[in-house]
């Protein structure tokens, strides 16, 4: 009877196993054909047409003919510094933006979470709704503020003295990083607040038994308990600010500060749709994608490292 | 559109009650609390919702001016109320192509957040509950996807659009944007963690098909991972800009925010553009404020899990 029932289970689990082989097939088959056509094969084209550069004849009538070059469109992308500027900006960008916006995010949070805290349903809904603001439209909303005539902002600041001028880096610099506070603190907010739930009770509970004050508490218990969701936070803030895109874009029409290629991917895409030298703008996209996918290879290690 | 990996916490996050409720009073100090601390902490509260808030509150109110008040008058005070015909003027201007770019956009964002959900949770059904020949390995592939970003296979992709007759069609932004590692990735976190084996087991031995299976069994248990996922993908399609912007030229197929960019770039030339960009913007925005509000209660319990943006 045993022996029949566990040869039956055997039965039913082969022809299980060969049954789920078929139906992984018909699952997985259209998410690995949109994949494959729509992310692999655009990678894999990339790599085929940065070996290339396309050489126009004469005005460009008749058409242009690919030569290969090997690599000399990546040896050409280290030494550009127009490529290279952008990742200077883009560096000093999030050193100007991230320290500010997870400090901001992690007072926030915690002073949300503190029993001083009112309104706290509201509060959240409030801190979240930049987030639902497309970039490109908080940069238009931002662009209106930071013009002088319009914006209370500009008239407190030339209260000071000094002159309002968006033309120059350190100015486009700190409106970008301005524009990116606004859009992701909060976010950030709800994120820390929610892994703060997650604290144990009786460690608040036992602190505050021995005398720790709410500051105390906040500062040498809660923001240490969730410094790993800090640290993954600030990492995939990282590779997301690199690819800054369409707030510069937008803002260039304001501050002569920012140009064409002003970050990596605006680079890429003048290289690719002003200048028309696709090779060269897909070793460079490739050079790029390469530093942000080890930077989010990184992040996921250390976030598998922290969450374990 | 970061993905945050955040989500491998899904799992402890769940089984942590939400403390929030009655635990404040139950033990918190509250007599400990003094008045002018509470005053502090609130008005930090308070002056840090104002940073977030008062961006939008001018949209609002500059929304509601015609071109020279947007210019001429302080940007936090109301002049002629004009959001009437400034809403008319939006709706009809070119011949409504301003609706045409919402529909547009609905289009691009809501079908394609449910095809790229549709998508992610069969995979992940897939990957967690069947056995197969070199299943890790594949799954390997897809988490090396979630390492690819975007902005870099857009012009390769306008490239190979061009060669099959894909560019400046619906299709050339709708399709690119539907496979997501990292939906695949949240669904199969999901199917493990919500849908138990053995369920999935008994129903086979009743007899029942494997689709049959996930839409009846599986994928009811997965609606928090679901509204996830359709949000993420949400707000990853209504941000980008980069796609449309390189595979569109034809105005009749923009999204609203490249539609609004273009008018945007017009005010140079035209300043009466000005208050066209400033209420197309107001209102592309209504819509996505009233879709985070209703499902608030799932993206509260699923960015916890960090599973969002």
């Amino acid at each position: 009877m045993l022996t029949a029932t566990t040869t039956t289970q055997t039965k039913v689990a082969r022809r299980s196993r060969r049954r789920s082989g078929t139906h992984a097939l018909l699952f997985l088959a259209p998410f690995f054909v949109l994949f494959i056509s729509f992310t692999i094969a655009p990678v894999a084209y990339s790599g085929f047409l940065s070996l290339f550069t396309e050489k126009t004849s004469g005005l460009g009538f008749g058409g242009a003919t690919k030569a290969f070059v090997g690599l000399a469109n990546y040896l050409r992308a280290i030494q550009d510094s127009g490529f290279l500027s952008g990742f200077l900006n883009i560096a000093m960008y999030c050193l100007l933006y991230i320290p500010v916006m997870i400090g901001l995010a992690l007072v926030i949070a915690l002073l949300l979470d503190s029993a001083a805290a009112q309104a706290k349903s509201f509060f959240r809904l409030a801190f979240y709704l930049p987030n639902v603001v497309p970039g490109l439209i908080a940069a238009i909303i931002w662009m209106y503020l930071y013009t002088p005539g319009i914006s209370p902002l500009v008239d407190v600041f030339e209260t000071t003295g000094a002159t309002w001028d968006l033309g120059s880096q350190l100015a486009a610099l700190f409106s970008l990083s301005n524009l990116a506070i606004w859009l992701h603190t909060g976010y950030n907010v709800i994120l820390f607040y929610a892994a703060l739930q997650a604290v144990p009770e009786d460690i608040l509970e036992a602190a505050t038994v021995d005398g720790a004050g709410a500051v105390r508490i906040a500062l040498a218990i809660k923001a240490r308990m969730i410094s790993g969701a800090v640290t993954v936070a600030t990492l995939f803030t990282v590779v997301g600010a690199m690819q800054l895109f369409a707030e510069p874009l937008l803002l260039k029409s304001l501050s002569r500060a920012i140009d064409g290629g002003w970050t990596p991917n605006m680079f890429i895409f003048q290289t690719a749709f002003d200048r028309h030298d696709f090779g060269y703008a897909a070793a460079t996209s490739l050079l790029f994608a390469v530093l942000i996918g080890g930077l989010s290879w990184a992040v996921t290690k250390l976030g598998s490292k922290v969450n374990s | 559109m970061t993905p945050a990996a955040l989500t491998t916490q899904t799992p402890q996050a769940r089984r942590t009650p939400p403390r929030e409720q009655g635990r404040d009073s139950a033990w918190r100090p509250q007599r400990g609390m003094n008045w002018s601390s509470k005053t502090v902490v609130n008005l930090v509260l308070v002056l840090f919702c104002l940073y977030t808030v008062l961006p939008l509150t001018w949209l609002l109110i500059a929304a509601t001016k015609n071109t020279s008040d947007l210019y001429g008058t302080p940007g936090f005070t109301f002049a002629d109320l004009n959001l009437v015909d400034n809403l008319i003027e939006l709706f009809t201007w070119e011949g409504g192509t301003y609706f045409r770019w919402l529909l547009n956009t609905f289009a691009y964002a809501g079908l394609g957040s449910c095809a790229s959900v549709a998508v992610s949770f069969l995979a992940g059904h897939a990957f967690d509950k069947f056995d197969f020949p070199g299943k890790e390995r594949w799954y390997g592939f897809v988490l090396v996807g979630v390492l690819v970003p975007a902005a870099v296979t857009t012009m390769p992709l306008y490239l190979m659009a061009s060669g099959i007759g894909l560019v400046n069609t619906f299709w050339g932004v709708f399709l690119p944007g539907i496979a997501s590692p990292f939906g695949v990735y949240i669904a199969r976190i999901f199917s493990s963690s919500y849908v138990p084996k053995e369920m999935i087991e008994a129903a086979r031995l009743d007899g029942a098909g494997e689709l049959r299976i996930f839409l009846k069994i599986a994928a009811p248990l997965m609606k928090p991972g679901i509204v996830t996922v359709f949000l993420m993908s949400f707000s990853a399609t209504w941000n980008n800009f980069f796609l449309p912007l390189v595979m569109l030229s034809d105005s009749d197929l923009f999204p609203a925010a490249l539609g609004i960019y273009t008018w945007h770039s017009r005010v140079g030339a035209d300043p009466e553009f000005a208050h066209l960009v400033v209420i197309g913007s107001l209102v592309t925005l209504i819509p996505v404020v009233v879709l985070f509000a209703s499902l608030q209660r799932f993206w509260k319990a699923g960015i916890g899990s960090g599973a969002l943006k």
